[in-house]
């Protein structure tokens, strides 16, 4: 059962950053619902008013603008999966999107609900970090544009303050001779370990030029793991493959996995290292 | 008065105005109404169930505008000027969907729970890829669940539906 609240249906940004201001921690923005809904649900949470920010004008794009794929951030999962720009670019996302939760989900779910909800069995964020990714949060006055990496503060939490809008989510093309994969490992829908690894090797495919390696999931947010970029970064394919062992140990720590009905830690730091060596073996393939 | 007729006093309505099975539906609901609920309580029509009430089973499957939503987590409003469609609204003036059909001819059903949710789904899929592999049905039906755990049937009903669908239209 739901608790009744009241509804806003603002038509701009700006109205949605100021609604957000007059009524503080108790009001929420509303866009596909399809977490914030269960909570509500649950009663684990509860607002007296949801802002439904989905009769504002253009945040449902996405448009390729010179290297940068910019996604508005109320695109749905399933314009994602079938987006021709997406699926061209950024295949890794498309491939992402096509297998979060069910087709009903991904139906109405956004990849900004995904992102502001801050679930932390969640796939997106992970490998928009990997991607190296911005997000754009607008409020009354100002816009601003945050790197993936400190978006992401802990489970449910973001950087966003309070009257901040994210709007649109902007995704640099991979560059050169370079490859991206995303691999999740989890009971039914829910995802219990994530690891994205984004490279890029030289001309002749003999070295590392760029590695990005980002874990999620087991713990409470997605996180960058440049300890372990470096041990594959600059480094001679075969050497860069040597590390990985050493390399999913540190990505492993970094995900500051917990115990709980899908796996104790220590599982969860194992399936860490496994996914680790496969994203990266399949990454390198691309290249 | 109480706290909870103070909130009921207070209660905000929206119009909503959207198609059901094809035919206007004009009423007014709350914010907090999920469309399961309008559906199965204030309409009549119980074919679409609650059952794991967090989009997980596919049981409450409605297609919105032909694509499947959990309306077990859908707010109500949001049909708004929307086609809505429930298993009640699929036959067409009594004659069953190919989709109906095959279930009923290859026992694609064992208590029926999960049935309504099924063919939905499935119609959603062969609408949008009318010659689907068995692992894009897979892949599209896995968020539907049957607790009877009757798969192969139901892969055999859709499957048998979409070629019986392909060979109509040739």
């Amino acid at each position: 059962m739901l608790r009744r609240f009241r509804l806003e249906e603002p038509q701009s940004v700006t109205e949605v950053s100021e609604l957000l201001g007059r009524f503080g921690e108790s009001a929420k923005v509303y866009a596909g619902g399809t977490e914030l809904l269960l909570a509500m649900k649950e009663g684990l949470v509860q607002y007296e008013r949801l802002i439904n920010v989905k009769n504002v004008d253009g945040l449902n794009q996405v448009t390729a603008d010179n290297g940068t794929i910019r996604i508005g951030a109320l695109c749905t999962h399933h314009q994602l999966e079938t987006s021709s720009v997406v699926k061209q670019k950024l295949a890794a996302l498309a491939r992402l999107e096509q297998n979060v939760a069910n087709v009903r989900v991904r139906q109405v779910g956004t990849l900004g609900g995904n992102l502001c909800f801050a679930e932390p069995h969640a796939d997106p964020g992970i490998l928009l970090l990997a991607l190296g990714a911005n997000m754009i949060a607008e409020r009354t006055a100002s816009k601003r544009e945050i790197s993936a990496e400190v978006f992401f503060v802990d489970a449910y939490e973001t950087c966003l303050e309070a009257d901040e809008v994210l709007t649109e989510i902007r995704v640099p093309v991979p560059e050169g001779k370079s490859g991206v994969a995303y691999l999740k490992f989890g009971y039914l829908e829910r995802p219990s370990v994530g690891v994205a690894v984004a490279l890029r090797v030289d001309g002749d495919g003999k070295s590392i030029e760029a590695a990005k390696i980002a874990v999620g999931c087991a713990g409470p947010a997605p996180k960058r793991v440049p300890e372990a970029e470096e041990l594959t970064k600059g480094r001679g394919v075969d050497e860069a493959k040597t590390n990985l062992s050493k390399a999913g140990e540190i990505a492993a720590r970094a995900a500051q996995a917990i115990s709980d009905l899908h796996g104790s830690q220590e599982y969860k730091e194992h399936i860490v290292g496994v996914l680790l060596k496969r994203a990266f073996q399949n990454a390198l393939s691309q290249c | 008065m109480s706290k909870a007729m103070l909130r009921a006093a207070d209660a905000q309505t929206i119009p909503l105005s959207f198609t059901l099975n094809g035919r206007l539906q004009e009423l007014a609901v709350e914010p907090h109404e999920l469309l399961l609920d309008v559906v199965r309580e204030r309409l009549g029509l119980t074919g679409a169930k609650r059952s794991c009430d967090v989009e997980v089973c596919g049981a409450c499957t409605l297609l919105v505008d032909g694509r499947p939503v959990s309306a077990c987590t859908m707010l109500a409003f949001e049909v708004r000027g929307r086609s809505v469609l429930t298993i009640e609204g699929l036959a067409d003036n009594g004659k069953l969907h190919p989709l109906q059909e095959a279930f009923i001819q290859y026992g694609g059903f064992q208590c029926g729970f999960c049935t309504p949710g099924m063919i939905l789904a499935a119609k959603a899929l062969l609408d949008e890829n009318p010659n689907p592999t068995e692992d894009e049905l897979k892949h599209f039906m896995h968020g539907n669940i049957c607790r009877c755990t009757g798969y192969k049937k139901i892969i055999e009903s859709i499957m048998a539906a979409a070629k019986l669908m392909r060979e109509s239209r040739a």
